[in-house]
């Protein structure tokens, strides 16, 4: 395993050729993902099928001393007539006559059979047996089949299906050892004699067959998962549980994360510092430990977000809870055209745009999954939080009241109310538009029973989110970081020019002022004032626009020192006393209500995060998405912003 | 992939029973579908396993009235208005 997984420009990921691949194809809650991850362990990569946004994930596995093969886990599916893209890659994937070529056939099929659904499933398998590809079953779950006084025989049944059935409860290690042994005897597979009918008026009578030939008892009712959902699903006792797990859900991601992003800042604020006090050469020091070191900061900085939201979500899912929740929400998302499930994505875009899109892989639809995406940047994110504070605090005096109210806590409620009523809008807009002339697709979401969620899979499923997150977007983000960093401190000023300039160089910040202020961030920042013009904004406020598209929050820091150019004492201050230095506004005061009213609501809306651009290329599968989201949400961001200009100068 | 024809069951009468109208612990028989149900649509109702002559039994509503959780024969699933509007049945006693 010592080939590089990553694959072209396209982010197709082709591991090793020439192995033996294995597909393995499933119901949704049939064990797929627990076979998978048990399969391949921390050897899972994940990608994006070719121009869609359907992740694909692929491992190896070794099945004996030697013999490495490729495990591919196909997205879940009912039917092998598909009605949405994720379905459509594993009938491309499974079409052995080769007419999508971007994507590989399989040598063989794993199919995974829930045994406690069988009646169901088996109708699945009838179809997938017409790809006329090996196949072996994976009878899952007969654990909870014997639990709930069903029965099944297997030996009659594996007769009556003519193919090989290997079963493995929940990824046990015995079950793993027989199905390596099946797999690697990948030539001795059984075909069965006569395929299965797929005419739905056969395929019932064909399942009926099969199961009376093997001795089917159907299990009975789930007791402890109604017992369970008599209190979740209650009225009013579900709807107290379900906020109370919205609530702790929303706190880990915001609170418990916040801590572990802070020692991650530390660590490399201190790295930064190290490498400052070693390195001589000036513009090498600086470079090193803010560009660099910094950029590579900002990376990490996500990681416990992710991590954590991974282990939650694995939770909710591996307890079976995540249906019960989206069952719960169901009516309110479908208002967007979404689904309950889109809920948990787009809180957790109140923390953080990435870890929020990333949520959307719990999304079965891939149209459901981009429309979120769509909306989740615009959930107002913890960085925009400071930009708000900031540019509240100049708006308003600290006792202004509206009503009984602090007239800045309704500015800042009101912020939060319009992020989330703009990304629901919005999603519902992106659904109707990707939605437009195709079929009406039925909804329908399968209530697993409860399970003790399996640490295994949460293992697995953090690990490859977060490696994931780490491989794709490192260089996007650390480029981003990399030119802002050289925008904003080029070109170099020597000491004497300075002096000549009347700056005191003994004084950091005012050296930084006078290098921020003469950097081509700063020609950049007055090229594109004819834009920004209108909405109020000055050359200065045009770098911190530009400097806070590494993270929104270092807009708070670039004002503060362009603020200091001004006042090296008191920045605060000269903040609120800028004036326009000139144009038809010379004069005015730079910072008044207008322009700040626009400058909230631009922040509001535009895209300024090219972290969350990193992640919607990942989780798209092509740059075509993050360019329309970057485009829509600055167009937005700028129409809205001179609307909010108009109107309050005309109410002040 | 291939295309196949559906077996619908016979046509149930206008104005029939639907999906929607059983109460709480109640069982039905499935009879067939809407012909307004897109051949897709109505093909995925099958695979699911609502097909003509499949008992289903209402388990619970959500607390905003939609979607609404039936157990078709030995799993439990959740469909909306939309759906169980066009899905005709019988009431079994």
């Amino acid at each position: 395993m010592t080939a590089d997984h990553c694959g072209g420009a396209g982010g197709v990921s082709t591991l090793e050729t020439g192995l033996t691949r294995f597909a393995v194809v499933g119901s949704p809650n049939s064990g797929k993902t627990t076979l998978f991850n048990a399969l391949t362990g921390l050897h899972a990569k994940t990608g994006n099928y070719p121009g869609v946004t359907v992740a694909r994930y692929e491992g190896t596995t070794r099945l004996g001393e030697h013999e490495t093969v490729v495990v591919e886990d196909l997205p879940g599916t009912y039917s092998l007539d598909p009605i949405s893209p994720d379905e459509q890659i594993v009938v491309d994937v499974l079409d052995t006559d080769h007419h999508n070529e971007r994507v590989d056939v399989p040598d063989a099929m794993l199919v995974t059979l829930n045994a406690t659904t069988l009646r169901r499933s088996l109708g699945l398998l009838a179809q997938l047996q017409q790809t006329g590809l090996p196949t072996c079953v994976v009878l899952t779950f007969t654990d909870d089949l014997a639990r709930r006084n069903g029965k099944l025989d297997i030996p009659s049944f594996t007769r009556a299906l003519g193919v090989p059935v290997v079963t493995v409860v929940a990824g046990h290690r015995d079950g793993l050892a027989d199905l390596r042994h099946v797999m690697s005897r990948l030539d001795s597979w059984t075909q069965p004699v006569v395929s299965p009918p797929t005419d739905p008026a056969e395929v019932t009578g064909w399942v009926d067959s099969v199961l009376d030939a093997s001795g089917y008892q159907l299990p009975e009712i789930d007791k402890r998962t109604h017992r369970i959902d008599s209190v979740v699903l209650h009225p009013v006792i579900g709807t107290v549980i379900f906020l109370l797990t919205m609530f702790a859900f929303f706190q880990t991601i915001f609170t418990v994360a916040a801590p572990l992003q802070g020692y991650v800042e530390s660590f490399f604020g201190w790295l930064g510092g190290l490498v400052a006090d070693h390195v001589h050469i000036g513009w090498l020091s600086a470079f090193l430990s803010q560009a660099v070191i910094g950029g590579v900061g900002s990376v990490l900085v996500f990681v416990p977000q992710i991590a954590l939201l991974f282990v939650l979500i694995a939770l909710l899912e591996g307890t079976g809870y995540l249906a019960r929740a989206a069952f719960l929400m169901d009516r309110v998302m479908a208002r967007a055209g979404l689904e309950g499930r889109a809920f948990v994505a787009l809180l957790s875009s109140f923390a953080c745009a990435i870890p929020g899109i990333m949520a959307t892989r719990s999304l079965p639809s891939a149209k459901d999954r981009l429309a979120t995406m769509m909306g989740a940047p615009l959930m107002t994110c913890s960085a925009r939080l400071p930009v708000y504070i900031l540019l509240v605090s100049l708006l308003l005096p600290g006792d202004a009241k509206v009503g009984w109210f602090n007239a800045r806590g309704v500015v800042m409620f009101a912020l939060y109310l319009f992020g989330a009523l703009s990304a629901m809008l919005t999603a519902a807009l992106f659904k109707k538009i990707t939605a437009r002339g195709g079929p009406m697709l039925p909804f329908y979401m399968e209530m697993p029973p409860y399970q003790v969620p399996r640490w295994r899979n949460v293992i697995s499923e953090v690990w490859t989110a977060t490696s994931a997150f780490l491989r794709k977007v490192t260089s996007i983000i650390l480029a981003t970081t990399v030119v802002l960093w050289v925008l904003l401190n080029l070109p170099m000023r020597s000491e004497s020019e300075m002096t000549a300039a009347g700056v005191d160089t003994g004084n950091a910040a005012a050296v930084s002022a006078y290098v921020i202020d003469h950097s081509y961030a700063a020609s950049v920042g007055k090229a594109v004032q004819p834009v920004f013009e209108p909405l109020g904004f000055d050359w200065r406020i045009n770098i911190g626009i530009l400097s806070s598209l590494a993270a929104r929050e270092v807009f708070v820091a670039t004002l503060g020192q362009v603020a200091a150019a001004e006042d090296p004492e008191q920045p605060a201050q000269a903040l609120r006393q800028m004036t326009v230095q000139d144009g038809p506004h010379a004069g005015r005061t730079l910072f008044d209500a207008p322009t700040i009213a626009a400058l909230l609501v631009f922040f509001m809306y535009a895209l300024q995060c090219m972290s969350t651009v990193a992640v919607l290329r990942r989780e798209s599968g092509s740059w075509k998405w993050p360019a329309v989201a970057f485009t829509y949400m600055f167009v937005l961001a700028w129409v809205l912003a001179f609307v909010a200009r108009t109107v309050v100068a005309a109410l002040v | 992939m291939r295309s196949r024809v559906l077996a619908t069951g016979h046509e149930p009468a206008s104005g029939g029973l639907t999906l929607a109208d059983i109460q709480r612990g109640q069982r039905a028989r499935v009879i067939g579908y809407d012909e307004n149900v897109e051949p897709s649509a109505a093909r995925r109702l099958f695979d699911l396993g609502l097909f003509p002559g499949v008992e289903v039994t209402m388990v619970r509503r959500a607390p905003l009235r939609d979607p609404v959780i039936f157990r078709v024969g030995d799993y439990e699933i959740a469909l909306r208005g939309v759906q169980s509007r066009s899905i005709h049945v019988e009431v079994v006693s």
